[in-house]
């Protein structure tokens, strides 16, 4: 691993630590749904950066290539599976927790979780 | 033609059908979601004893998705479809109380599909997806009622829950960068169990699977969300989801994947042991009787995990013979608890009393199960916990038997507060024209008060070489796991 | 004046059938190009979106109803799912590209990768249904500012 690309694994980490402070310390409901989806696209950036390789082809084969100059040229399309899948899950939860808030909000008046506490003991 | 992917399939294809068919004939959705999980229930009893690899769309493994069915996997669909069945048959009546039926249904049916994709799955992302399906699933179910309680149990529970998804996505990824796979015996195979990197990647999916199986530092959403739900659903989330998301991938990766290291033993020890000590002291002071039953069911799990630690044949027999029987009695102490909220609208415990009189049925099958979770011996749950105290001094670890005896005492004392107030004593005035509840709720009810009762069964010798032997078995044969799904695929 | 100006409005007109056909291509050229079944969804559903931006609910309603919505939703998945199972019948296991073993085409043709664009079509068709519902459901609501505060206020 070279110093730049570990830069890039290590930015990465940093922004998922950013989403992590944001679900934890914020208290507004809104904040929070938005760390969580910061959380969930760090990872997809690390998903996709583990595929990535520099000046790599496109992962489309034909028949002239053969397989081991392939793999050695192009990017590893697996991880963008993994990245479209996630996203769409990502979608799903985001759309809930959305849904949610405004339930949340109807009910209670505020997006203030600290005045969302009927339950405890 | 096997049929393993119908496991997946054939829920997946009635949560679509009902909302489809349903909109005008109201019966149909009852009559279709039981039938559904009475299929899938017989078909679970079908594979018992069965050891199948199934290559998706005839890629071999490690390139294919693969699904492996073993007797851990086995034992796991046994439990999940048999108390979803139970739990569809309670619903005819109980969820007419709920506007939506038909959508009710369908989320739940979409929670059974996920459970059992966790359960066959042999590749780790499909695992994930198949963990994300059930789980936004039971977050939808959690804020069913839409009231402030099961909105914010809600939202807890979500905010909790993608946290600890990320965290399994992380490690995922992690483990694709690792090993370059995704099949969860090539990445058993591939593994380099030294490096920093998997140190980084397995505390990932601890924190993850620990938070979906609120082990004690992650319980904190357990006892809000699982209160707030539906009583047929919180006898689901309680009885099976965290098991078949929580424990079962947690366990499959601890043992068959990583393989069991003392360091990760030491760790189910101590979070089993804290999870079993402090859920107990948490539940003995509720009033709330749900919320008493999800403090409880933390502390059981805290058993299960107890003896996975132990490591020896006999603790991981008891902890898995503990999970089932623990899915049948707390299932049916959730039905139970929903039976009286059915009636007197209340889950206080101090507004109830002396309803064993006017409920019977509902009186008699909490009290099975309530003396089932405290371990009185005919019962079930005297067998597993007698297993997992022999297992503790067996094996050396006279501590952690000594807390499980306590804790077993604990949940006695515990039990007989719930029985006196709610059940035995003085009947209140405001209760005195309870009647019993309708017929299909005592039907779900008595079949698993009739399974605490005969579930003891399940260990002589030639009944324990079907389902326990088998599960023990593909548990302790490690990592070779890999070997046996790569040489089948 | 229901929704938004002349300006908008006339745009909209004239685009919104492109952009409801570029949605059909992408789902159509899934297996060939970038794109594919949820890409293409979300186009066709933000064709939609679009409309009712621009002329408000009841229009983009009338094209496509909450009702028709919901059953294109169901429908897609169980198509996806019918599509699988006949893998189980016609090829042996779930999810086997039985028509492309019959009949391989020729690589980057528009018919030549079987069954991946008949799962593209069914996942296209539920996703674009399922995105339209949610934006449907979710704008029900409105928040408005009222006495300094926050108020919402549900549209029937």
């Amino acid at each position: 691993m070279t110093r730049e690309s570990g830069m890039i694994y290590a930015l990465c980490f940093v922004l998922f630590m950013v989403g992590l402070y944001c679900v934890v310390v914020k208290k507004n409901l809104v904040k929070i749904v938005l760390g969580l989806a910061i959380m969930e696209y760090a990872v997809n950036l690390f998903l996709i950066l583990i595929g990535y390789r520099k000046d790599g082809i496109a992962p489309i084969i034909d028949g002239a290539t053969d397989a081991k100059t392939f793999a050695a040229a192009s990017v590893d399309p697996l991880p963008q599976a993994l990245v479209l899948t996630s996203i769409v899950i990502g979608l799903g939860v985001l759309t809930l927790m959305v849904a949610l808030c405004i339930r949340l909000y109807e009910r209670y008046g505020t997006f203030d979780i600290t005045q969302i506490r009927r339950l405890r003991g | 033609m096997s049929i393993i992917p119908l496991f997946v399939a054939i829920p997946l294809a009635s949560a679509f059908l009902i909302p489809m068919f349903s909109k005008r004939i109201r019966v149909f959705s009852d009559i279709f979601a039981n039938v559904t999980t009475f299929i899938l229930c017989v078909m679970s009893l079908g594979v018992i004893g069965r050891n199948a690899v199934y290559t998706v769309g005839l890629w071999k493994p490690p390139v294919g998705i693969a699904m492996a069915l073993d007797g851990w996997s086995v034992l796991l669909l046994v439990t999940v479809n048999s108390i979803s069945f139970c739990a569809t048959v309670f619903s005819i009546k109980y969820m007419e109380q709920y506007t939506s039926k038909l959508r009710y249904y369908s989320l739940f049916l979409l929670m059974v599909a996920g459970m059992n994709g966790v359960v066959l799955s042999g590749d780790l992302f499909n695992l994930y997806v198949f963990l994300e399906i059930a789980s936004i699933a039971s977050y939808a179910l959690v804020g069913f009622g839409c009231q402030h309680d099961e909105l914010e149990a809600s939202f807890k529970y979500l905010v909790l829950g993608s946290v600890a998804s990320t965290f399994i996505l992380l490690g995922v990824a992690v483990g694709y960068s690792l090993t370059g796979t995704l099949n969860m015996a090539d990445i058993s195979a591939r593994l380099p169990h030294d490096s920093s990197t998997f140190i980084f990647m397995a505390s990932c999916f601890i924190l993850g699977f620990g938070l979906k199986a609120a082990l004690v530092p992650f319980h904190a959403w357990l006892p809000d969300a699982h209160p707030s739900a539906p009583a047929p659903i919180s006898a689901m989330l309680s009885g099976v989801l965290i098991k078949a998301i929580g424990v079962y991938a947690l366990i499959r990766l601890i043992f068959n994947i990583f393989g069991l290291t003392p360091v990760l033993s030491h760790i189910l020890l101590f979070f089993g042991t804290a999870s079993m000590v402090i859920g107990v002291f948490l539940a003995i002071g509720q009033w709330d009787m749900k919320r008493l039953f999800a403090y409880h069911s933390i502390s059981q799990i805290g058993y299960v995990m107890l003896g996975f630690g132990l490591a020896t044949p006999l603790g991981i027999l008891g902890a898995i013979f503990h999970l089932m029987n623990h899915a049948v009695f707390k299932g049916l102490l959730f039905l139970t608890a929903g039976s009286v909220e059915y009636n007197i609208h209340t889950r206080q415990l101090e507004e109830m009393g002396g309803l064993r009189e006017r409920m019977p049925v509902t009186g008699f099958t909490s009290l099975v199960a309530s003396m089932s979770i405290a371990g009185i011996p005919p019962l079930n749950g005297f067998w597993s916990k007698l297993i997992i105290i022999i297992a503790c001094v067996q094996s050396g670890h006279y501590i952690f038997g000594l807390w499980a005896a306590f804790v077993s005492l604990m949940t006695l004392a515990s039990f007989l507060k719930v029985q006196k107030f709610a059940f035995f004593g003085e009947l209140k005035e405001h209760n005195k024209g309870v009647r019993e509840v309708p017929v299909g709720m005592c039907l779900s009810m008595m079949i698993l008060a009739l399974l605490c009762v005969g579930m003891g069964l399940l260990l002589v010798p030639s009944v324990r070489a079907q389902l326990l032997d088998p599960a023990v078995a593909s548990l302790l044969r490690g990592t070779e796991y890999a070997a046996w799904i790569l040489s089948k695929g | 004046m229901k929704g938004m100006s002349l300006i908008v409005k006339t745009v909209t007109r004239w685009i919104k059938g492109f952009i409801f056909l570029f949605g059909i291509y992408i789902v159509l050229t899934g297996h060939l190009s970038p794109g594919g079944g949820f890409a293409g969804g979300v186009i066709l559903a933000s064709s939609f979106i679009l409309l009712t931006l621009a002329f408000g609910k009841e229009v983009a309603l009338s094209k496509l109803s909450k009702n028709m919505a919901s059953e294109l939703d169901s429908i897609g998945a169980l198509m996806f799912l019918t599509i699988a199972l006949l893998g189980m019948c016609c090829g042996g296991a779930f999810f086997v590209n039985f028509l492309h073993r019959s009949h391989p085409g020729e690589a980057f043709r528009l018919l030549s990768a079987g069954n991946i664009m008949l799962y593209n079509i069914a996942i296209g068709i539920k996703v674009g249904a399922s995105l339209f519902m949610v934006f449907v459901i979710i704008s029900a609501i409105k928040v408005v500012l009222k006495d300094d505060a926050m108020k919402m206020i549900r549209h029937k």
